[in-house]
């Protein structure tokens, strides 16, 4: 599978909103392709793994170090052991004098496993070469096609399987259904965020961050009984709160994708 | 078997200490020998409210040091039967607190009561973690803002994953919302959130609210927990809440704006 053509717009959304905040870091899951397949005494697969971005909004080592302890420590566990890319470039010039190896290190004591760069051009490339590290292009693309999904799948022979959340998902918590559907039947906190693969489907209010098809699906859906969130995307398509109606709020909608535009029904 | 409960927020300046000291004063009078436990490391406040800060000499940190042993570090309350308070330390060493140290006095603690009170630091790091972490239960205080809300509900989550209860696979330990200083007159002007908004969103039982109450600054002042002010509409709140914990069903009441009766009028409550 080509290693630049996948998804990665799944969830990148470069809200205005990250960039009011004043944490120098942002994490992002987001999908990106792994190995590609050769036959040989060796079997490679291909497969779809989900990696986490973190955007470097700040180079000094004492602020990263202490955002860090603060990010990691909400008890969340969110982040433990999730393969990460670093993204340096909103550090522009700055990221130059950026010491890698120290903050693979910073990042490891933290239980985050650094997996490489996010191409943005060649400084980048020759320094993840230096460093070890992998070069991912994890921005722009198209989402990928239902039926590249589809001729993936039979691959991983696994049954496609839906996640089913009773309790409530809060604030600072985040649920992903991997390679199925996400069902809930509590609440979605204010500041929480919901994903999935497939379909996500609310019975109870959604009031946090919901993000279906998450590796490009761009015929998933989001059901709700109640539209009262933060964020909605399909296939890395998303509106915000304030680009949502109150009369698109009324009762239970669903959510799906048309062409470009994400349109929100009621049902 | 003692039960542990702590009392937390996210959020400071809620009300725990307030609530600490009244819940374990309540079940003491109930009849339950009691300890209340201050986890707030280098800001002790308990000892005050429970009007004790001058017969601190041992603490929290010295008994999980060795430097002192429980019984020398316990206050016995001279008004209620069976309640005792365990100061923090005013170290500023938020690390003083460890898991086995803890662990250690908390199981040394249930040997000889039937509640031990965690009254949790602000905030979601250490402290409030640490406060939390051994509970078999949790009292979780909130303000009707929708910061504080936030707050509670973050706490809930971090409750349903980062308690022993919750490693051991047996899930989020059971929570119940303590509303407190809540103002009737604030909600109607449409400038607090309702009780039924902050339950809506937080979707847990309800354990008690407390009214904003005159009553609860004079009782700090005087070092006496708001809950022996039985006249006073946040002392009736908190016995009811009391009532509740122990499996009581009673009617909620300060929901609704009240007419001021003699004695709200003189005590402005
Ligand atoms: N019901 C109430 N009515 C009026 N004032 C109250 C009420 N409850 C608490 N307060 C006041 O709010 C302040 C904070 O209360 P308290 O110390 O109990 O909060 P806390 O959550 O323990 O704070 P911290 O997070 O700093 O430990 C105190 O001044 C207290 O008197
Ligand atoms: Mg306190």
């Amino acid at each position: 599978m080509p290693l630049n053509r996948q998804d990665a717009r799944a969830l990148d959304d470069p809200q205005p909103r990250h960039q009011l905040r004043t944490h120098p870091l942002e994490f992002r899951p987001m999908s990106a392709p792994a190995a590609a397949a050769r036959p040989a005494a060796l079997q490679f697969k291909g497969r779809m793994i989900t990696v986490t971005v973190l955007r470097l909004l700040d180079a000094s080592p004492e602020v990263l170090s202490r955002e860090l302890d603060a990010c990691l420590s909400d008890g969340s566990g969110l982040l433990a052991g999730l393969p990460t890319v670093l993204d340096l470039e909103a550090l522009g010039e700055a990221a130059g004098g950026l010491d890698l190896a120290a903050l693979a290190t910073l990042l490891r004591e933290r239980g985050v496993t650094l997996i490489g760069l996010r191409d943005s051009g060649e400084a980048i490339r020759a320094r993840a070469s230096a460093a070890g590290l992998a070069v991912l292009n994890v921005d722009g693309g198209r989402a990928a096609p239902r039926r590249e999904a589809e001729a993936a799948a039979p691959m991983a022979a696994e049954p496609v399987r839906s996640l089913l959340v009773t309790q409530p998902v809060r604030s600072g918590q985040q649920v992903y259904a991997r390679g199925g559907d996400l069902i809930l039947t509590a609440p979605v906190s204010a500041g929480a965020e919901v994903m999935a693969d497939g379909n996500i489907h609310v019975y109870a209010p959604l009031r946090g961050r919901a993000m279906a098809g998450v590796l490009g699906d761009t015929g998933a859906r989001i059901f709700c009984q109640r539209l009262d969130c933060e964020l909605v995307a399909v296939a890395g398509h998303y509106r915000l709160s304030e680009q949502i109606s109150d009369a698109e709020r009324e009762g239970p909608v669903q959510i799906r994708l048309e062409g470009e535009s994400l349109l929100i029904e009621p049902m | 078997m003692a039960k542990i409960v702590v009392v937390t927020s996210g959020k400071g300046g809620v009300g725990k200490t307030t609530t600490s000291a009244a819940i374990s004063t309540g079940l003491a009078q109930a009849g339950h020998r009691t300890a209340v436990v201050d986890f707030d490391v280098g800001l002790r406040n308990l000892d005050l409210i429970m009007g004790v800060e001058r017969r601190v000499v041992y603490d929290f940190v010295n008994v999980i040091n060795g430097d002192a042993n429980l019984k020398q570090a316990l206050i016995k309350d001279k008004r209620v039967e069976g309640l005792y308070v365990l100061p923090a330390s005013q170290t500023r060493d938020k690390d003083a607190l460890t898991t086995e140290g803890v662990e250690k006095v908390l199981n040394e603690l249930a040997e000889e009561f039937d509640y031990i009170v965690c009254d949790s630091p602000a905030g979601i790091e250490r402290g409030a973690l640490m406060a939390a972490y051994f509970a078999d239960e949790a009292i979780v205080v909130t303000n009707p803002e929708v910061s504080s809300v936030r707050d509670s509900d973050r706490i809930l989550g971090i409750l349903a994953s980062k308690t022993r209860h919750a490693e051991q696979g047996k899930g989020s330990i059971p929570g119940r919302l303590l509303l407190t200083r809540y103002s009737p007159e604030r909600v109607v002007k449409g400038e607090m959130l309702s009780v039924e908004d902050v339950q809506e969103i937080l979707a847990v039982d309800l354990l008690g609210v407390i009214p904003e109450s005159q009553a609860v600054l004079n009782a700090s002042n005087a070092g006496t927990p708001v809950i022996m002010d039985e006249n006073s509409d946040a002392g009736q709140a908190y016995q009811d809440a009391v009532a509740r914990f122990l499996g009581e069903d009673r009617e909620h009441r300060f929901l609704t704006v009240q007419k001021k009766g003699l004695f709200g009028r003189l005590f402005g409550s």
